[in-house]
Parts: C-alpha cells; structure tokens; sequence
C-alpha cells in the first residue's frame, strides 16, 4: 500500500459514518474524475493488453470454428449447449448490477447510489454487449444469425415466436437498448462539463455528445422527466430479461431445466453476481482512480450489505428449487439433482453452494467490508460462483437427461475455454475504453448529493415530519450536518 | 403484410391445436412404425442401410468415441444386471437373463414434439405427412431442439464431414437427398425421400398410395423383418392392425389394455410427447 493510499485510509477511518465528505469543494470533484479520464498509466497499459490479448485468442478460436464446425468445442449429441450458454447467462447476470443500482435505487431516492451508479451502468451496457456475443456464436452457422429476426422477407419466412431463443433476443435488444439510452442520458450534464474542459477531438466527441447541454431550467426539467421515465422502463425490462434467459431452460421439457421458479431464481442470481462485479470494480476503480472521495467505505459498506441479502434471496431460491424437485419426486429431475450433488460435478456444485451461499457471509464481518483486499477476493469468488452456478445448470442436465443411453459426462474443449476467456477480455477492452473517455463518476450527481448532505440532513422520519409541519427542528441551512448514516 | 402476420396466425392455430388436441391436426398421412423387438437380433443392419440410403456422414474412430458420430439410427445396447435378481440362478453369467437387449432408436417423430416449438427459426416442423421434418436450408445451428429431444436422437453436424466420401465412395451417395454442411442439424426423415418417390410414382400410374408402396431402407434391409412402416390414417394398413391390435392409440398419454399381455408400448410415453414408433416389448424365458 502506497504512503498516500494509507493517508486517505486514515483520513477515512476518522469519518467513517459519511457516505461523502460534504465539504468537498465541487471544483475537485470536476477536477479528480477530469484527471480519472487523462494519463493512462503502465497499468492501464497493462491490463489492456491483456484483454486485447485474450481478446485476441477468442477471435482465433472463432475463426477456427467458422472454417471447421463447432467439432472443437468438445460439445457432443448429448451435450449440444455447455459453456458458451452458460457464459451468456453469467453475462446476462452481470448486467443487472447497474439497473438496480441506477434505476432501482434512483427510484426509491438511495441518494448513496450517485458516486457510483456511473460505472455499473457502464458495466451492464458492456456486459450486455458480451452476452449478446454469445448466443451468436455458439450458433452452427453463424452467418445465418439474422434469421432470427423478423426481418421482411420475400419468401415470408419468419421466425419461430413460440421459441425462447426468439423471446431472448427481442429482451435482449430491448434491454440494451434502453440500457444504453439509460447510461447516455445520465451522462449529458458531465459530458457538458467534459466538453468545456477538453481540447482536440475530445472536444468534438464531448460538443457532438452533449447535444448542447447548458444546464438551464428547462434542460434540467426535461433531463429529469427523461431519466425517470427510462428508469421505469428499465426495471420491468431487467426483470424480465433475465426470467426470459431462464425460459430457455424452463420452457423445455428435461429434468433440472423445467423448474417453474426459475425466473425468480434467475433474477436473484443476475443481481447478484452483479452486486459482487459492482464490488470488484468499485474497489478496482478506487484504488487505480484515487476516488477514495466519492467512493467511500460507507458506500461499499451498503452495497455489500446489499449483496448479501440477495445472496440470502438467492440461497432461499435455490433451496426451493432443490426442495420442489425433491418432494415433486419426479425421477429424473431427482437423479440430476443426485447426480449434481454426488457425481463427478459434486466439486463445482459443492463450490457453488460455498461460494454462493457460505462466502456471502463473510459480508457481515465489518473487518471484511473495511479490508479492501479481502473484500477484493471475496466479491471475486462470489462470482466464480455465480459462474459455477450457471454452469450446474446447464451441463448436468444434458449429461443425464432423459435416456440412459445418452448419459455421459463431458469437459470443454479449447475452443470453448478460448471463448469465455476471450469474453473477459472484451469486456475489460470495452470497460478500459470507457474509463478513459467517459466520466466514470457521476460529477453532477455528486455535487447534487454533497449539496443536498450539506442542506438538508434527516436522522429519521420523525426528524423530517417535524421540518415539514413547520414545528422547529434542527435548523436546516448552514448547520454542519448532524452524522448520517445515509438514506439507505 | 397479410402474409406475415397470416404466418403468425398460422402458427398460433397450430400451436393451439397442438396444445389443446395432442397435434397438428391436417394430415394428409400418418406414417408410423412399429419394430418387434422379439425380432431384432442387433446386427445392425438397419443402420448401415440408413448410412448409405440418407449420405450420413462417417465420422471415423476419434469423433465417434466423441459421441461426434451422426448415425441416424442406432443400436443401443442394454444388459440385464445380475445383481438386480439376487437369485443364483440369475447371477450365472451364463444363464440367458444375462442377454443383451437390443433397442433401435431413431426419431420418433413424435406428435407433440418437444424439439419443434423451440427452434427459433422453425427448421423444424410436423409434415402433413405426420412426420417431423427438419429443414435443413433454415436450420442455423441453435441446437435447442437436441436439448430439448428426451431421446437424444438428433445429430449435429459438428465438422465438415465431405471428407466422409473420399473418391470413388462419392459415386455411392444418393442423389435424392442432400449432403449436408456444418452447423446443420440432421435426424431420422423415415426416409422421406422414398415416400415423395412412392408418391410420384402413384401419381403417375393415376393410383392412389397403397400401404406396402413406401419402404424405409431400415425396413427393407431388416434381416428378420422386425421393422414396420406404414400410414395410420388407412385403416386397412399392416400397421394399424398392429397398432390396434395392441391397443396403442395416438393421442393418449396412459395406454389402457385389456389384456396386459399385449406387448405394445412407446418409449417415454409419461412425457406425452405422443411418439409414432410402437415398440413390441421382447419375451423371455428366465
Ligand atoms: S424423437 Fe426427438 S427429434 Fe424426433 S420428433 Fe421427437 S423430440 Fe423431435
Ligand atoms: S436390422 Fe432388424 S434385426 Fe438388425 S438391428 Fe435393425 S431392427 Fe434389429
């Protein structure tokens, strides 16, 4: 740890009730997250090349599999669908972190969200963007993928609409889409503030972005109204994408895919394993970015406070699941649970289960959620296990099924590794890009927040009634605010 | 625009019939099968004879023992456990109990298919021949319908196999039918070709179809006769006889047999996928 990484651990530790320090000058917000986006160092380098590079892999092994077939990625007549599916769904799970944060918490006015909605935004546009790779190349002729779409054909073809593959890719353009309304429409007033301070073709990008943003009344009427809206759409949109992903399996007939509480088991999941990737990047971003002014450990304290009740949320689904399948005692879906607990895939579902259920309650140790290194890897696991639990899905299902003839266990060729591999790697090109040209903190949402800390500070309800209804309470301006524990 | 939304309509009455009525319910045909497992000796005639009358392709050693293989129809094997019969006459290993049975298994072009509501570009779809046909041009590669197919009998084109027919093997392959690429997916037709052929063929003797005109090559190679084909909507055909003989009906989910000695059956038929090949349950002595 750097000499000034423990000065802002101390300078921390002496105010570690606020979610913000409220008397950051609003100048330093503007410059510090400016500065956040100039300069990449040898680190940034660093891991640049190694998403370019694993990036790089993923587009040899399509390569390899458009010119010989899927043969490869070791998939057989039993196992049709295994890691690439999997992955998808692990992708699809991650995107979800930044509708709850952004649009859910906007919504119920968790002002705690704003210093750091930014970059989970970012995050399920991009992970959206490496989801939707997925069903696409997994596909055995890749170059017939639009054919699932609707498109205006003159041989009035059309695509099957009783099919779950069709349900997820409308959901899945929907959700992108206003996804990435969502996260650009945020950013209008910090691309202003970005433009008046750039030069070069910065300056151009930022002009042509900010669509003439100049911050009056009606502009922020309108961005409001805006914001809102799309922060309703979003919320039904994220729900039901991701039940829509888990119809694939559901609406199939085989034992361990039909489960009627998958959607809610699926959505669970999603927030989930995207709370623990909220975690891994704030701490990543924090630490690489000298953000400790905006994210700070308050804030982390109530994202993993959150992650773990979704991880209890989730823990109860899966025991449901497991449950019905025991007492529905239909044959086969039991075997594949048996087989999942005891068989040759007990050590992924077994490490599911700890990582999953056991590790989160390491969030309820203060220690943990002040130890950003442990903290590091604790969120880190929680999604291999979250990875592991999508992919307990997936295979064990297809290794059993039905017909005996057909049961076998199989393990992913190097095509497939390369894949997941490489999905990481264009997921981190794609985040590392976005760093560096967009504000990764909200400035305008921070300064409303410091504003609104400094103004206006309720300890409880009763503290607001009383300032509403006129009876004298501690008087609103000027006072230094009484300590917060935020709006949580 | 009628046209396209016609095609939703259309689909959505089919589906809906296929929901509330057990099927699709326009056929012209009904070809079904029956395969007597009191006959069948294994010797896996049947699936040589697929190999070379529908081009499937040879994968070799490796990718076969990948389950890469793309046999159409396939023997499966099963052995009677001795363990399970604790007796010791049972536990011989030469006492006849320890016999292998055999089970040719192919699509069983079920009524219900599972494997045909999800493909998302509907490559596959119930005939009016009853049959399940796969679309070979329109199939991308999703493989759901594989997943989704309790009898993993669907078979994906996982390489390039025209290296399968090296020079002169090409000459052998059937010019009624295609070879297909990779990223397809394939399955049993019950010879689909042979049926259009028969068809013509009636057509052009201005006749109408009678049973015994379409053979599957299955069928027509099986050494013991164990195979059955035919059309069960023609009343008089050699397999609604059987059909009916052993009280097996299309549509129902739980078969009630007076006799229980019959020995008809259909594989997973608790699944109610309402498939179209009887089986005839083998007797032994033990
Ligand atoms: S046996 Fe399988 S492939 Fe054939 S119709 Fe039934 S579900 Fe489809
Ligand atoms: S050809 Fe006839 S006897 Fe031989 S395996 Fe096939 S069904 Fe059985």
């Amino acid at each position: 740890m750097s000499a000034q990484q423990s000065l802002a651990h101390k300078h921390l530790t002496q105010e570690q009730t606020k979610d913000i320090d409220e008397n950051i000058e609003w100048a330093k917000i503007n410059a510090d997250v400016l500065r956040s986006m100039e300069n990449p160092r040898r680190g940034y380098w660093v891991a640049m090349f190694i998403s370019v590079a694993l990036f790089s892999v993923m587009i040899y092994a399509e390569v390899h599999q458009y010119m010989f077939g899927m043969g490869d990625a070791a998939l057989n007549t039993s196992h049709m669908w295994d890691l690439y599916i999997s992955t998808f769904v692990f992708w699809i799970g991650m995107s979800h972190s930044g509708t709850l944060l952004s649009a859910i918490l906007h919504l119920v006015h968790a002002d705690w969200r704003k210093p750091i909605y930014r970059f989970a935004e970012a995050m399920t546009t991009f992970s959206l963007l490496t989801a939707g790779i997925f069903p696409v190349i997994h596909l055995g002729r890749v170059w017939n993928f639009y054919w699932v779409m609707p498109y205006m054909s003159d041989r009035g073809l059309w695509p099957n609409f009783r099919s779950p593959l069709i349900w997820d890719a409308f959901a899945i353009t929907a959700y992108l889409t206003s996804s990435v309304l969502f996260l650009y429409i945020g950013m209008i007033p910090d691309l202003a503030i970005c433009r008046d301070n750039a030069k070069g073709w910065r300056k151009k990008l930022y002009t042509w972005l900010s669509l003439g943003w100049r911050g009056d009344d009606a502009q922020w009427r309108n961005f409001r109204f805006t914001y809102l809206m799309i922060a309703c759409l979003l919320i039904p949109l994220a729900v039901s994408v991701h039940s829509i992903v888990s119809m694939d399996f559901s609406m199939s007939i085989m034992p361990g895919w039909h489960v009627t509480t998958f959607p809610p088991y699926f959505v669970a999941g999603a927030l989930y394993s995207g709370c623990a990737a909220i975690i891994t990047l704030f701490i990543l971003l924090r630490y690489f970015f000298k953000f400790e002014h905006f994210m700070t450990f308050p804030i982390l304290d109530k994202v993993c406070k959150l992650t773990f009740v979704i991880a209890m949320v989730w823990t109860y689904l899966n025991l449901v699941e497991f449950a019905s399948v025991w007492y529905g005692h239909d044959i086969p879906s039991k075997e594949v649970l048996i087989a999942k607990a005891t068989g040759p895939y007990s050590p992924f579902f077994w490490g599911m289960m700890v990582f999953g259920s056991v590790l989160p309650f390491a969030l309820l140790s203060q220690w943990v959620r002040r130890n950003m290194y442990v903290l590091f890897f604790v969120s880190v696991f929680l999604n291999v296990g979250m990875w592991l639990e999508r992919w307990m899905i997936v295979t064990p299902t297809l290794s059993m099924g039905y017909h005996p003839q057909a049961f076998n266990i199989m393990w992913p060729g190097w095509v497939e590794w390369a894949m997941v591999g490489g999905s990481f790697g264009w997921f981190g090109m794609l985040f590392l890009v976005f760093v560096k040209v967009f504000p990764s903190v909200s400035m305008y949402e921070v300064k409303e927040m410091v504003y609104h800390r400094k103004r206006t500070v309720y300890e409880d309800v009763d503290e607001m009634m009383e300032l509403h209804s006129g009876v004298p309470g501690p008087a609103p301006n000027g006072v230094p605010a009484p300590q917060s524990t935020g709006g949580a | 625009m009628p046209s396209l939304l016609g095609n939703i309509f259309k689909g959505w009455t089919d589906y809906s019939k296929g929901v509330e009525e057990g099927g699709h319910h326009e056929y012209e045909h009904m070809y079904a099968m029956v395969i007597d497992l009191d006959l069948c000796t294994g010797c896996n005639a049947c699936s040589t004879a697929c190999y070379a009358e529908n081009n499937l392709a040879v994968v070799g050693e490796d990718k076969f023992g990948a389950r890469q293989a793309m046999h159409w129809m396939r023997i499966e094997r099963y052995f009677d456990e001795p363990d399970l019969d604790k007796t010791e006459a049972t536990t011989d290993a030469d006492t006849q109990s320890r016999g292998a049975s055999f089970l040719p298994m192919m699509c069983q072009h079920c009524n219900a298919a599972p494997c045909e509501p999800v493909c998302p570009v509907g490559a596959t779809y119930h005939t009016v021949d009853g049959l399940n046909a796969q679309v070979y041009n329109r199939c991308i590669g999703s493989r759901y319908c594989a997943n989704n197919c309790p009898f993993r009998v669907r078979y994906f084109n996982f390489y390039d196999n025209a290296e399968s027919w090296p020079a002169p093997m090409d000459q052998q392959l059937n010019p009624d039918l295609s070879v297909r690429s990779k990223g397809v997916m394939e399955k049993c037709s019950m010879c689909l070709q042979r049926t259009r052929a028969a068809r013509d063929t009636a057509k052009r003797e201005g006749r109408e179809l009678k049973d015994g005109d379409i053979q599957t090559a299955c069928q027509q190679t099986c050494p013991t006769s164990a195979i059955l084909f035919g059309d069960l909507l023609d009343e008089d055909s050699a397999i609604s006889k059987v059909w009916k003989n052993h009280q097996v009906k299309l549509g129902t989910y739980k078969q009630d047999k007076e006799n229980p000695e019959l020995r008809g059956y259909r594989i997973f038929e608790e699944l109610n996928v309402d498939t179209k090949v009887l089986y005839l349950e083998r007797v032994r002595e033990v």
